[in-house]
This record gives C-alpha cells, structure tokens and sequence, in this order.
C-alpha cells in the first residue's frame, strides 16, 4: 500500500464517495489516516460532508477553509501540505473532477513526485453521459493528467446508475473497464460496487462502498 | 451498457435542450447551475452549435432575444440573482411574443443570499417578474429525469405558445445524480416561422420584432390578444401530479425538491393511520388550480410546503377560495426541512386526527 492515494477523474465520477470509503477502509487495517478535500470545483458534495463520520472513526479529515461558509473561496488549507510531506500518516487525496479540478494539485506535485509513494487513480463510471465509452475516458484522464501534471498509476472501475445499480450494470462495464486498462497501459486496482450488491457482482477485486443515506 | 444514464440535474437539463435541437446557448456562471454552462461548452463545438459566455447575464438574455426573433430554439440559464438581472429581457422577449427558455437553478435570497437551494423566486417565476403584464410558462422539475422531460416540453410549450417558458429548478436538483433516460437526438427544425425574422430576400413582407406600442389602443390590444392565450394555456396546459389523493382527508401541496421530502411524509403519516395526500403542481404558471379546487370539496385541510416564507400558499388559497385551513410548513435561506418535520405539520393540521 503505497502511502498517498489521490482520486482524480471526470466531473462526478464519484471520487469522493470512493475516498471516503478508502480511507476507512486504512483505518480498519490499523493505519493512521487523513483525508484531505481538495475539491475546489463542486461546494454542493463533498467529502466534508462525512466529516463527523470519519472524525468518529478516528480518520484526520481536511477541508477547504471556506467550503459551505458565507466565503466563496477556493483557497485550498496548508495542512495539505503538511498531509504530503508528513510522512508517518496514509493520505487520501479527494481531487476536484475533470482537468479544472486537478489543476488544484499541482503545488504539491514536487513533494509527491519526490516521495515517491503514491498511487494516482482514475475513477471512471462508464455510465457517466461524457464518459459513455473507453475513447471519452481515455481523453478525459489525458485531460487530467495533463492539468495534475501527474501520471496516473491505476484505474478504479465505480461504474453506477446510483440506485437504479445493479450487478449487471457493474458487470457489463467490465470490458470496457479491461479495454480502457489495455490502451492506457494502467492497471485496474478495484471496481468500487455499493455495499449490498458487492456480493452478487462477478468481478475481481470488488470494493464495497457504504454510500451516505438519502433523505429524500 | 443500456439507454439509461446517471447525471447530474443541470447535466440533464443542457443535454436534453441539445437532444431538443437546441443549438445556441448564452449563459454566465453562477452557482449552483454551472455544470449548465460548462456541459453546453464542452458539447456545443462538437455539434455545430453556439456556446457564448456574455460580458454579463443582462447580455446574455438579449442574446436569447435576438435569436429568439429568428424562431431558432433557445435558451440561458442561471440562478436566482442572475435571473433577477434577466427581467428587463425577459419582458421584452414576453412583449414581443418570441419562445426562448429560461431555467433558474434557484438558490437562496433575496440579494446575494446563499447558494444552498430554494424556492423563492416562486413570485418572481409565476407572476411576471419584469415589467407589465405578461406571464411565463414556468415548469417544475422534482428529479433529474424531470430536468430532462421538461426541458424538452418547455420548448414545445414556448414555441407553441409564442413565450418565454421557465424551467424553475433548485440548486439540490441542480447537483444531485441520478439515472436518467434521454429522448431520442432530434435535429433542429429550421422551418420558416410566420413572425421569424430571417431575411425577406426581397420574397415577402418584413417581419418586425418589437415591442414598443407607443399607441395606447395598438397595446392594450397586443395585450387583450395575448390575454386570450393565457386564458387557452390556464384551461388546457395545467399540469400535476396526485399522490395517495383517493381517499385523503388532507392535502400536502409541494412542487420540486419540497414534494419529494413530502412525498416521504405523506407516506409515513399515511402509516400512522392519517389519510392525506399530496398534490404536486407540474406547472406553477399555469398553476393547477381545478385540481386543487376538486381536492377543497375533499378535504378538510391543506399544507403548502416550501422552500420560501410561503409564497405557492397564495395560489393554493386563491385556487381553494379559502374554502378550507391552509398551513405552512417552510424553510428558507438554503435549508431544507426533513420528512420528519413535515410529518410533525402534517400531525399538528390535522391535531392528531386519524
């Protein structure tokens, strides 16, 4: 497990949802952990949301200062700095979607590199209108590699029709999933699936996701 | 991977105006209705359209006018104090009888307010927020699929009508995700229109856009006309949906993101033994008065819930001719009630009565 887990991909792929889960799932193996939101594009959802969830878990989580405050900011908080050049804690990284997001990172991109411990993962959902088929993906992620200034390491399959999901919705993504592996030249590290239908997908490497509660 | 696809609500709204034939689209950005803006940036190049971010959302709108008057589909978006800067326009484009679209992902006010979602602009949307008499046809959606359905008929409806049509969103159907299934791609139309300016090419009579009637008999007289077609859309385009109404002693009305949480309350009263209903205007301009006079010789009470200080619950009163109790249950300023708090006004409506 490498030390820095950044989530990048398109404009709601569901990263956040991903990283959340991510860095739950570090502390239950024991690891001290930190997630940090650097989403400066979308102050509706947000991985802050789950705050005192995480903080309940024992997870150091990071915001941006201003997000759902009366300042319309996207300053981006200095302990992210501190996340990557502190080396004792696992970061989870919850980038901004498609290229404009990722810009956010490049500041940080020279501690990273220097470290030299990182996975870059591309989170892709196949049932995302402007990533319909493995030609879109591959341009959205040249985008955001392109803006990051960092070249990905994996790719993480979380295709969804969010409640409408079914096993088949995830299972039939799974060649595009493989196509989509082959041309970029990135392994597949995971398919993300929600929580109760982890079990019934046939795939390998299933990450169970517990999603947040809908109140309406 | 199948027909259905998951997206976000002002995702849906600028892919079906697209699949709607809609090929120019004039905007600024505001939150929460951005993604409106970047998805028509990002699609409209590749298909032949017009994208233009304007110096400003007053700009924008006279933008929507001109190519309103070359009977061309469309539209501009924006939210709640970049819709108050439109009103000039929209009067004009209302006062010269050309269809356009208008969507308002609404967010919290009045001023600069908040960018949490909302419902206030209800008066503005419904009761001619410029100058002079005129309504919209003002649409609203509670799922994204229904960002994505009305899109398409306000389109229908405007150029049917000749008028502006609004699609009266808030800012958490705005940004939600959810499965959504699209219409078929339909090419634009470019048929010749009877009023459209396009050019006489020396072949016919100019036609004139305008809405300047110095002439106090020539206005009143557009005005009588267009009276005339308002009084046709209040008769025939009233639109709603009816929720567990069959047997109800009590109606919730709500419309948007308001009627969802209701629809959940209604459900859990309705297992508590209490027999209430919901109705949910589709259409807030017309608004859906018959169906909500037929439920006043029903039921003993009503709850208008919003996302306002209660604006809808004049209609409901009007339409109702206060036969019965009328009640609000509100937040305002960007927060959203929960079921349970609506549950509690629809217990304390009908004082434990099951």
């Amino acid at each position: 497990m490498k030390r820095v887990t950044l989530f990048c991909g398109h404009y709601g792929s569901g990263k956040t949802n991903v990283a959340v889960n991510m860095a739950a799932e570090l502390k239950r193996q024991g690891k001290t952990v930190a997630l940090a939101d650097i989403d400066i594009v979308n102050p509706y959802f947000r991985s802050a949301d789950s705050r005192q969830e995480l903080e309940g878990q024992g997870i150091e989580v990071i915001a941006l200062p201003f997000a759902g405050s009366n300042v319309d900011l996207p300053a981006l908080p200095q302990e992210v700095y501190g996340l990557v050049q502190r080396r004792d804690v696992y970061a989870v990284l919850d980038v901004g979607g498609d290229d404009r997001g990722a810009y956010a990172l490049g500041r940080y991109v020279p501690y990273i590199r220097e470290e030299n411990n990182y996975e870059m993962l591309f989170v892709v959902n196949f049932c995302r209108p402007l990533t319909r088929d493995v030609q879109s993906a591959v341009e959205v992620l040249r985008e955001i590699e392109a803006a990051s200034q960092l070249p990905f390491t994996g790719i993480v399959n979380n295709t969804n029709l969010g409640d409408a999901t079914t096993a088949e919705t995830v299972e039939s993504s799974l060649p595009l999933a493989q196509t989509l592996s082959e041309q970029v030249k990135l392994p597949i590290c995971f398919t993300a699936v929600k929580r109760d239908l982890a079990e019934r997908v046939r795939a390998e490497n299933v990450f169970p996701l517990k999603l947040q509660p809908k109140l309406f | 991977m199948g027909n259905k696809v998951l997206m976000k609500g002002n995702e849906a709204i600028a892919e079906a105006a697209i699949r709607a034939g809609c090929r120019h689209y004039f905007g600024y950005p505001i939150t929460p209705q951005t993604e409106v803006a970047a998805y028509m940036a990002k699609r409209m190049p590749k298909i032949g359209g017009v994208f233009l971010q304007a110096e400003s959302e007053i700009a924008a709108i006279n933008m929507v006018y001109g190519v309103a008057g070359t009977g061309r589909r469309v539209m501009t978006s924006s939210s709640s104090p970049g819709v108050s800067l439109k009103q000039e326009g929209i009067s004009y484009i209302a006062g010269s009888d050309l269809p356009c679209l208008i969507v308002d992902v609404q967010r919290g006010g009045p001023g600069l307010g908040g960018i949490q979602p909302s419902q206030s602009d209800y008066f503005q949307a419904t009761k001619g927020g410029g100058h002079g008499d005129y309504h919209l046809i003002v649409l609203a959606p509670s799922s994204v699929q229904e960002m994505a359905d009305l899109t398409a008929l306000a389109f229908e409806l405007a150029e049917k009508y000749r008028m502006p049509a609004m699609l009266l969103a808030d800012g958490t159907i705005g940004q939600m995700m959810e499965p959504v299934e699209l219409a078929e791609p339909q090419e634009p139309k470019f048929e010749e229109k009877p009023w459209a300016v396009t050019g006489t090419k020396c072949k016919r009579e100019h036609h004139i856009v305008n809405s300047l009637y110095l002439a106090p008999d020539e206005l009143e007289k557009k005005n009588f006309e267009r009276y005339e077609r308002y009084h046709t859309i209040e008769q025939t385009e009233a639109r709603y949906e009816s929720f567990m109404m069959d047997d109800a002693e009590y109606c919730v009305v709500a419309f948007g993101i308001a009627a969802r949480v209701s629809k959940n309350a209604v459900v859990a009263a309705r297992k508590k033994g209490i027999k209430v209903g919901l109705i949910r205007p589709i259409t807030l301009w017309p608004f859906p008065k018959a169906a909500l006079e037929k439920a006043a010789a029903q039921v003993k009470g009503f709850l208008s819930v919003e996302l306002s200080m209660g604006q809808m619950i004049e209609d409901v009163r009007l339409a109702t001719h206060d036969a019965r109790k009328v009640e609000l249950c509100c937040r305002t300023g960007g927060m959203i009630m929960s079921p349970d708090e609506v549950l509690a006004a629809i217990e304390k409506l009908t004082g434990g009565e099951k």
